[in-house]
């Protein structure tokens, strides 16, 4: 490639951000698949608003898609950028104030013209005026750039060309970082294979960008990141809503069982349903229901008809189908509700992440109606959460919730691709025969009669000869499954579900506890998606020489057996959340441990650096307090929530 | 856009293919052996024990696997009917039955599936299903009782209620302008719809038997009794001396008659296609309404329909339409069906290994 210096990094991040309508999803996707196929580990996170199109050039309409690579294990999409691509002066507006200074900012001079300039409210041209001198930016003429390079092809409309403008980016910054464009260009091939004039300039668009960066003395340093050291495996880059269809149909087919989705369509839980209406192959019903009940409804009717049983959504969604999941906790039959949550209450912030359904899976129904939740990490966790969801609820026959967010959904990372073969066996036992005699001897079935170490009932699907029963909402009496208003059986029958739920515990091992020196006092404890930014900022700060203990809960419902014994140990428990404390409640509740708390609700996953300076502020407190314990009880370490 | 689904257009399964059959030689099964060992817990004198009677009687003659029937009911008076057969059953919660009822009919080819619920069920709370698995065309038959008021709260009017009916939450008088089952099923691009009642076992029977064989969603509204809140709400159409002039039989091909012989009046259509009933001898040269139940276009029977009135002074009776339409769940299952097909069968851990590797995976050795 030229005489040009070319520098190695460790690690860059780069924020692609522009109008809704720039197509910045689709080039950050594309530059994430490069970075991913060259072997960098990577992180990203998409960021865009609810509107499909919000009204142009405004700071509601901003999208952007940011990506975080390096030469190792990379747990975030990252703080903030070191490079921004702002298309327009909205996304260098709305994006600014998270760019460190001295970070690289690439602006298309095409779109800050007067009128766009004051749709966001710059008075004058921050291009111009001086007020971005404290950061590298590269004015380029992105649009007339791409127009003029496309001058050739006769068919095609100016605006046609200007939507090419988004590959003349990619290709700019796939020189930068020395990215491969081969997929890009096969991508292209498949999209507008019918569109020949379509597909040509897209292409020509990437190469001219490949060009400018290449021959223009404006960038004179390209950057080299050497892939990192992984795991040996196959791997391929994968989103959060990607890896759960894809375990639920794997958890099925492990199952034996063939799956039904009921569902209805919500952000950003959407996905889930148009992947897996593609996967019909592999033993996948879909069904778009009339609203959120019906989707849980027509799920819960294939699992009493020996189906795996699915329902996603979000929040919203969750609200409509408490009831049906308070049948689906009395019937005692096996069904997935996935719920990736987002900001609430109402419809809230739909594109944003949030952890606020803790409390809404643990206790939203009516009545005492205990459900498991379990929660991914990672996108790529959400695969094997999906799996564990099937095992809990097929074992157990009971509902079982798996805690997504918005963050994890739409991010993505690589993922080693797992042997279907290699995963758990996760069978079903249906039952075939009467387990019972009634007092003439007759073989009778009763569909209440416990397994003795689950405390599961017998999963008897119609079809089956001679187990015919009926169940209901209302209270069944013990064993029989008849209906009850026996005041000690409902009493019974209450302390059974939850006792059966509590042996969910038995099978889900022990809380692991990260503390490589053992002499910690302070123990960060997270749950769901906050996981890598946890990791990052317990990293960092262990690099300053501090001690500090990391786990991370997956199941929240039942907790590990030992997660008591665990949270005793430690001086200081800092639980970060992005919710009100809901993961500390229920500690609190539960184990009468004083954790401290630290909160955020801003539609975002935590900065690395705001996590590392909160515990570094609760390991000082804990070294420097000698009544450890009581200084703070009643003063939780909360987040001051906003930047502004 | 649109794609050819690939459905026959002709030949018209039974609404109970695909359920295993007792074998031709077997003993009849016997309506006790539909009868569950639970306790019947209605009222005294309500209209649902002899519906039940009817259902149980009646299954019999499906000739079915009993393990392959199931109902599927909501909450209320009517939700309990599952309870009392020796079948699969679920009671579920209020209104969503057809919801359930759907996702099971989906999902197993092998059963016939029932639901059961009233007017509130139906038609308040679970409105919104009950249309939607009418315009779906799912493999169901659903029987919804229609008392006119709400039983199971104790007495409180219903959506079916007639405007001014005083009852516990209405003391004034209900204003809720009600509507009417048949118009709204058909409305809602039902492929099937009847209407019969508690009291005529016959009848009920006959319409049991159409609604079965019907694939595809069936609408079977009976009248029922509540002798509790509700006494007397049909006596107008179950009194010997009155149902002659007021029950409208339909029957496919027929005229649209109502009366006893020599007091005869019949349907017509006149000015603006409004029909009205005349005498017979006054029919003569007039456009004659004929029945067809099996009309591509739902209009006149929902002008049927609407000769319906608070003084039940004409109650059509009978199928009103009975129509073939590829089913939702048989188009879902030929989807899956072609998909598995084209790709080769049934997919296998390796065809789930080369899914989950999908398009774009790199190797670290």
């Amino acid at each position: 490639m030229s005489s040009k210096t070319v520098e190695k990094l460790d690690r860059v991040v780069i924020r692609f951000a522009g109008d809704s309508g720039d197509g910045m999803q689709l080039t950050g996707d594309r530059f994430t698949s490069e970075t991913a196929a060259l072997g960098n580990d990577l992180s990203t996170l998409p960021n865009f608003p609810a509107e499909i199109r919000a009204p142009q050039g405004t700071l509601p309409g901003v999208s952007s898609f940011q990506l975080h690579f390096a030469d190792h294990d990379v747990l975030t999409p990252g703080d903030a950028p070191d490079v921004l691509v702002a298309m327009n002066p909205a996304a260098l507006k709305a994006n600014l104030r998270d760019l460190p200074r001295g970070a690289t900012i690439i602006a298309n001079t095409d779109e800050f013209t007067k009128r766009n300039l004051g749709k966001v409210g710059y008075a004058t041209n921050p291009l111009e005026d001086g007020s971005l001198e404290s950061w590298h930016v590269h004015p380029v003429a992105l649009t007339s750039i791409t127009v003029e390079a496309l001058a050739s092809f006769d068919s095609l409309s100016r605006k046609d060309k200007e939507r090419a403008k988004n590959m003349f980016a990619l290709g700019l910054l796939s020189w930068m970082y020395h990215r491969p464009t081969t997929g890009t260009e096969a991508f292209l091939a498949k999209k507008f294979g019918s569109k020949p004039d379509i597909l040509e300039a897209n292409l020509t668009a990437l190469r001219a960008g490949l060009n400018y960066g290449e021959t223009t003395e404006d960038f004179a340093v390209s950057y080299e990141i050497a892939p990192a050291v992984m795991p040996a495996g196959t791997y391929r880059n994968i989103t959060g809503n990607a890896a759960l269809a894809y375990g639920l149909v794997t958890a099925a087919h492990r199952a034996g069982r063939p799956m039904l989705l009921g569902s209805y369509p919500i952000t950003p839980a959407s996905d889930i349903l148009h992947t897996l209406s593609g996967l019909k192959r592999y033993g996948v019903t879909t069904l778009q229901a009339e609203d959120e009940i019906a989707g849980i409804g027509a799920a819960l009717g294939a699992s009493f008809g020996g189906w795996i049983g699915v329902t996603t959504t979000s929040g919203p969604g969750v609200a409509l189908k408490s009831e049906t999941i308070g049948l689906a906790v009395s019937l005692e039959l096996p069904l997935v509700i996935v719920d990736v949550q987002r900001g609430g209450p109402s419809t809230g912030l739909p594109t944003k992440t949030e952890q606020s359904d803790l409390l809404q899976a643990m206790f939203g129904r009516n009545g005492e109606s205990p459900v498991p939740i379990v929660a991914p990490q990672s996108p790529a966790d959400c695969f094997d959460a999906a799996l564990e969801a099937v095992r809990i609820a097929t074992t157990y026959r009971t509902p079982v919730f798996v805690l997504s967010d918005g963050y994890l959904a739409n991010g993505s990372e690589p993922w080693a691709v797992p042997s279907v073969a290699d995963l758990p066996d996760l069978t079903v036992e249906l039952a075939t025969e009467p387990n019972a005699t009634d007092d003439k001897g007759e073989p009778v079935f009763h569909p209440y009669l416990r397994d003795e170490r689950t405390l599961a009932r017998p999963w008897a699907v119609p079809g089956t000869p001679g187990l015919e029963h009926r169940i209901g909402g209302i209270e069944k009496a013990d064993v029989t499954g008849n209906i009850s208003y026996d005041p000690d059986n409902h009493d019974l029958m209450t302390r059974l579900r939850a006792g059966k739920v509590e042996r969910v515990a038995e099978t889900i091992g022990d809380l692991e506890v990260d503390d490589p020196s053992g002499e910690a006092s302070v123990l960060v404890l997270g749950w769901g998606s906050t996981y890598g930014p946890i990791a990052a900022a317990v990293r960092s700060v262990r690099n300053t020489g501090a001690k500090v203990a990391r786990a991370h809960l997956r199941h929240l419902n039942p907790f590990p057996s030992n997660t008591g014994e665990v949270l005793r140990r430690y001086d200081r428990v800092l639980v970060p959340e992005m919710n009100m404390g809901q993961l500390a409640m229920l500690l609190r509740a539960k184990y009468l441990v004083d954790v401290h708390s630290f909160t955020q609700v801003r539609g975002l996953p935590f900065t690395t650096v705001e996590l590392a300076d909160a515990i570094v502020g609760l390991a000082a407190d804990a070294t420097t307090s000698d009544d450890a314990g009581s200084a703070h009880t009643d003063q939780p370490v909360t987040s001051q929530g906003g930047h502004s | 856009m649109s794609t050819d689904l690939g459905m026959p257009s002709t030949g018209v399964p039974h609404g109970t293919a695909g359920v295993p059959r007792l074998a031709e030689d077997a003993t009849r099964q016997t309506k006790k052996e539909f009868t569950s060992d639970q306790e019947v817990r209605w009222c005294p004198g309500c209209g649902d024990y002899a519906i039940l009677a009817a259902v149980q009687g009646f299954l019999p003659d499906l000739g079915l696997k009993r393990e392959n029937i199931v109902f599927v009911s909501g909450i209320g008076c009517s939700s309990r009917f599952p309870y009392y057969l020796d079948t699969y059953g679920m009671h579920s919660i209020h209104g969503r039955a057809p919801a359930i009822a759907t996702g099971l009919a989906t999902s197993r080819e092998d059963l016939s599936v029932w639901v059961v619920t009233g007017d509130g069920d139906a038609l308040s709370i679970g409105g919104n299903h009950l249309i939607h698995a009418l315009r779906r065309n799912v493999n169901l038959t659903i029987l919804l009782f229609n008392n006119q008021i709400y039983g199971l709260t104790k007495g409180q009017y219903s959506p079916t209620s007639e405007v001014g009916k005083v009852t516990k939450s209405t003391p004034m008088g209900s204003v809720d302008h009600p509507f009417n089952p048949v118009s709204l099923a058909l409305g809602a691009e039902a492929t099937f719809v009847a209407r019969t009642m508690d009291s005529d076992r016959k009848h009920l029977t006959e319409i049991l038997k159409a609604a079965a064989a019907h694939r595809g969603t069936s609408l079977v509204e009976i009248y029922q009794n509540c002798p509790i809140f509700n006494d007397g709400a049909f006596d107008l159409i179950k009194d010997r001396s009155e149902q002659e002039a007021r029950i409208v039989h339909l029957a496919d091909g027929e005229r649209v008659q109502v009366g006893p012989e020599g007091d005869r009046q019949v349907l017509v259509r006149g000015e603006g296609g409004v029909m009205e009933f005349v005498p017979e001898a006054a029919a003569a040269g007039r456009d004659v309404v004929v029945h067809d139940t099996h009309a591509g276009d739902p209009t006149q029977a929902f002008a049927l329909s609407r000769l319906d009135s608070p003084q039940m002074t004409h109650v059509p009776m009978g199928i009103f339409r009975d129509v073939v339409r590829p089913t939702y769940d048989d188009l879902v299952r030929a989807q899956v069906a072609a998909a598995v097909d084209t790709s080769g069968g049934v997919a296998g851990d390796a065809d789930l290994d080369q899914l989950l590797r999908g398009r774009d995976t790199w190797t670290v050795a």
